[in-house]
């Protein structure tokens, strides 16, 4: 579903700086499968997750979404393509404060202009499916830190996208919440979605849920 | 229409926008409080200076098509009444008149006055009717004596019958109005003598031609046309406005910087945002959309309650702040209201000057704000 | 030298538009010479962020050139009692040689930068910034124009001379100049109605046809020229008379006063949208071809198209309002 074909990624080209995050990486990863990157921080799992998301461009080689190249494409078909095909949850949730949990659901169907009254039932619906109902006027900021994941993960899925990434998504939650984080990719996967996780947690790249872990090492494949 | 993707966008975007504006009150009210005041400086000068203009030609709507002066050495002297035979055989001239006005210097407010006899109903031998200023300078009301000095410096008296209303009181702030009688003794002006004769000429097309047969039949006058001076006024508002406006150009300026700065200055908090934004799928254009429409209502208010604002400081309060530079100066300032007068021609230029470069100095900023990468949050 | 705020204002307005656009320009000399989309690396990644600098900043020039071109037009109207003779905004435009010229490439640049900014719009529907490098050349082209236009309308301002005498010494060595061209000739009134009918007849019936045969699209936009001209030569020519009901007010400005209730924004804002948008809808025609573009072209070309011709609908039917409503009698028919 998603090919990668020799991808390198640069930050600061050109300058005394300059920093090869992703140096060739080529993987294919299949649909309706939980994939973790596995490596030590500065191994590049995070520049190759945003590169498989199309949240960044390689700086060479080729991606594909579902056959089609994408490497070239301006911003705004990309951007397009990513709202429809890609949901992110980051390490720091990143939450919009000062809105509520409910509008911070719906921001990434804006852009779209998807009438108010049908986004805001996505939204409702996907809060509950996450046990998140009750706090759905509340303010972003006031969240613990497992509401707030359930939050960042239903803002993902307002789109309906076939593919969820997730950066470290244990990093910030203790055993409990990590077993009940396992339980909602159970779901996603059996909804049909991918997901592709980062992850230097045992507990989840050995987790069963887990159907492939990819190891990564100074921005080669390990 | 009501279902339409775009509309509906740009409502979210809206939306958005006024919670992100209360969100970051203080510096946003810091930046409405500068704008607005520039908008309120440029919106008095125009408004002021478009009131002037009026009553300028209000005063000049009267003032008859030609006016006619003997010239004596240069200087201007009394002219015969038997020129005015000569006047009206000119071709164009459907009336003249002579005119009796002179002025009056009054030791005891260090003021001129302007005494005419009035082309129709004049007031009675013994009274005169005064401007609204000179009433309120001198303290005097109807039936108050009003006594000056005459040409042989003996004491006039002159009983106030009423004053002059002030339609266009910088027409009538110094003026005192006497019949001829009175005004021939007082200022010693024997009969067959006026101060100017005046023409009134019915085509604007043949006024011209009328002021040269004027100067070519009686060579010792001087003709003026209306037109010049409307002409001359015109001109002379227009350049102090015009200066005026460039000096505030130096203001303008630092309101660009300002805004410049502003735009720039976004927070660590503002960043992230945006950041976030770009993450979950908002294009640069969505980013620069919002900002956009963050400058548009900044705009929109800032005008409005500058406009209002300048307003009400011209026409509640006189433009206390800066009207003797427009105004030109006199002893005697009426205390006139002006004539509220806003038109379209104004609001554009305003807008040009106020707007425009608001607009101009974010976008550069907000464009640096919006190409925030998309992994950028992923990367802190 | 004459000096309002309005002038001011103009002037700050076309220098600013002069140094944005060579700016611009500055910028599609790079691009043309760098451009390469299959690369990734941050050279290309900058100018494709830069990209959206550009574009807000022509917008945003065309909205001041579009603003500066009523403004000026406004000024010159209420400087006229300035110039002995000037009785409206002709007179003032005629007291020097780059009046007029000054107005000409105002509406050129007004008409260039809708054409870009129609165009702008289509490379962004594409995938793969079809149009980009194109674009940023044709904005090397439109650049000059800008600079054109700053500088006539600065040689303008700077020869506004009004002979007011300031001394007291007698008015009259002002008024014996002999009085400004304040009437524009106009061509007689059966043969600008016939011109004008008739080319834009042609023109609507050419931009029906277009829905069948799309290649017609190329004629409309060119008859939509046309149809400019023929316009402005019917408002001088007979639409004024009309409206001002006297057989010698040529003015095409006037129109757009409070006086006559501003009817001339009825016909000078269908006729400008009309014809930008009819030659817009030909400029994108030919893009057709672009893979990326291809299903996005015929919608756009048709749309742009048929708000052309409602524009230029609007405005035969307002012209024939005005005819009829007048109490003036040209030709000898109209109005009974």
């Amino acid at each position: 579903m998603i090919e990668l074909v020799d991808v390198r990624k640069a930050f600061n080209q050109g300058q005394h700086n300059e920093l090869w995050a992703v140096r060739g990486v080529t993987l294919n990863l299949e649909a309706n499968c939980a994939t973790v990157l596995r490596g030590p921080s500065g191994s590049g799992k995070t520049t190759l997750m945003t590169l498989i998301g199309c949240l960044a461009r390689p700086t060479s080689g080729r991606v594909r979404l579902q056959g089609r190249d994408v490497s070239g494409m301006t911003e705004r078909f990309l951007t397009g393509l990513r709202r429809q095909t890609f949901g992110f949850v980051f390490q720091q949730f990143n939450l919009v404060r000062g809105l509520t949990v409910e509008e911070n659901v719906m921001l990434p169907a804006y852009p779209l202009g998807v009438p108010r009254p049908e986004l805001r039932r996505r939204a409702r619906s996907l809060l509950e499916s996450l046990d998140l109902g009750p706090h759905a006027q509340a303010r972003a900021e006031w969240l613990s830190g497992g509401q707030a994941q359930r939050a960042a993960i239903a803002r993902a899925l307002v789109n309906d996208p076939a593919v969820i990434l997730a950066d470290e998504p244990t990093a910030n939650l203790d055993t409990e919440l990590s077993h009940r984080f396992l339980d909602i990719v159970r779901d996603l996967k059996r909804t049909g979605k991918t997901l592709i996780m980062t992850s230097h947690d045992p507990l989840l790249y050995q987790a069963p849920e887990v159907d492939r872990v990819i190891g990564l090492r100074d921005g080669h494949l390990d | 229409m009501p279902n339409n993707p775009w509309l509906q966008r740009q409502r979210y975007l809206v939306d958005f926008t006024i919670g992100a504006l209360a969100r970051r009150k203080g510096r946003n009210l810091a930046l409405l409080a500068v704008y607005a005041l520039i908008v309120f400086v440029l919106a008095s000068v125009l408004l002021f200076s478009q009131a002037l203009r009026h009553e300028a030609a209000m005063l000049l709507s009267s003032a008859p098509e030609v006016t006619v002066q003997r010239m004596v050495a240069g200087r201007h002297d009394l002219v015969p009444a038997a020129y005015l035979d000569q006047l009206a055989k000119i071709r164009g001239v459907a009336d003249g008149r002579g005119r009796l006005w002179g002025y009056y210097y009054d030791p005891a407010v260090a003021a001129n006055y302007t005494l005419l006899v009035p082309m129709s109903d004049p007031p009675p031998p013994g009274k005169v009717r005064v401007g609204a200023t000179l009433a309120r300078t001198r303290g005097l009301g109807v039936g108050d004596v009003l006594s000056l000095r005459s040409h042989e410096g003996h004491p006039f008296p002159f009983t106030v019958d009423g004053t002059l209303s002030s339609e266009s009181a910088l027409l009538t702030a110094d003026l005192v109005l006497v019949c001829e009688e009175d005004f021939r003794a007082f200022f010693g002006i024997p009969a067959g003598l006026y101060t100017d004769l005046i023409l009134t000429v019915r085509n604007p097309r043949e006024v011209t031609k009328v002021a040269e047969k004027v100067l070519r039949i009686l060579p010792d006058t001087r003709p003026i046309v209306r037109d010049d001076i409307l002409r001359t006024y015109a001109a002379l508002f227009d350049w102090r406005e015009g200066m005026v406006m460039v000096l505030l150009s130096g203001a303008i300026l630092a309101f660009i910087i300002f805004a410049w700065d502003k735009a720039s200055g976004l927070s660590a908090e503002e960043r992230r945002e945006i950041g976030v934004l770009k993450a979950i799928g908002w294009e640069t254009s969505d980013v620069m959309a919002l900002k956009l429409w963050e400058g548009l209502l900044v705009s929109v208010f800032a005008f409005l309650i500058g406009y209002l604002a300048a307003y009400l400081h011209v026409f509640g309060f006189g433009a206390s702040l800066f009207g003797p530079v427009l105004k030109g100066w006199s002893v005697l300032y009426p205390q006139f209201e002006l004539t509220p007068r806003i038109d379209g021609f104004q609001i554009f230029t305003l807008f040009f000057l106020s707007v425009f470069p608001y607009a101009l100095a974010t976008v550069v900023p907000v464009w640096r704000a919006a190409i925030a990468d998309p992994d950028a949050v992923m990367r802190q | 030298m004459v000096v309002n705020p309005a002038i001011v204002a103009l002037a700050i307005a076309a220098l600013v538009s002069s140094l944005l656009l060579a700016y611009s320009a500055a910028f599609g000399w790079r691009l043309v010479r760098t451009w390469d989309l299959s690369s990734g690396s941050e050279l290309q990644l900058g100018l494709e962020r830069h990209t959206y600098l550009i574009s807000t900043l022509v917008a945003f020039v065309f909205a001041i050139e579009a603003m500066s071109l009523l403004l000026f037009v406004y000024n010159a109207d209420r400087i006229a009692p300035l110039f002995v003779g000037a009785m409206c905004a002709v007179g003032t435009l005629n007291t020097s040689p780059f009046g007029f010229p000054a107005l000409l490439v105002k509406v050129l640049v007004f008409f260039a930068a809708s054409t870009w900014l129609i165009l702008h719009h289509l490379d962004t529907r594409g995938y793969d910034y079809p149009l980009t490098r194109l674009k940023y050349g044709l904005l090397l082209a439109v650049a000059p124009l800008i600079v054109i236009e700053a500088y006539l309308q600065a040689r303008f301002f700077l020869a506004l001379d009004t002979d007011v005498i300031t001394s007291c010494c007698g008015s009259l060595f002002g008024a014996s100049r002999e009085a400004l061209g304040s009437e524009l000739a106009g061509l007689p009134p059966g043969l600008a109605m016939s011109l004008f009918y008739g080319v834009l007849g042609v023109t609507l019936v050419v931009g029906l046809a277009t829905r069948r045969w799309p290649a017609a699209g190329y004629a409309y936009a060119l008859l939509s020229a046309l149809s400019f001209a023929a316009s402005l030569a019917a408002i001088v020519s007979f639409v004024s008379l009309y409206v001002y009901e006297h057989p010698h007010h040529h003015c095409p400005f006037c129109l757009l006063k409070s006086e006559y209730g501003y009817q001339g924004y009825l016909l000078y804002g269908p006729l400008f949208l009309g014809t930008a948008l009819g030659i817009g809808s030909g400029a994108v025609r030919p893009f057709a071809r672009v893979p990326s573009l291809s299903d996005v072209v015929p919608p756009l070309a048709r749309r742009l198209t048929n708000v052309s011709l409602g524009m230029f609908f609007f405005l035969v039917v307002w012209v024939c309002i005005l005819t009829a409503r007048s109490g003036l009698v040209l030709l000898g028919n109209e109005g009974v």
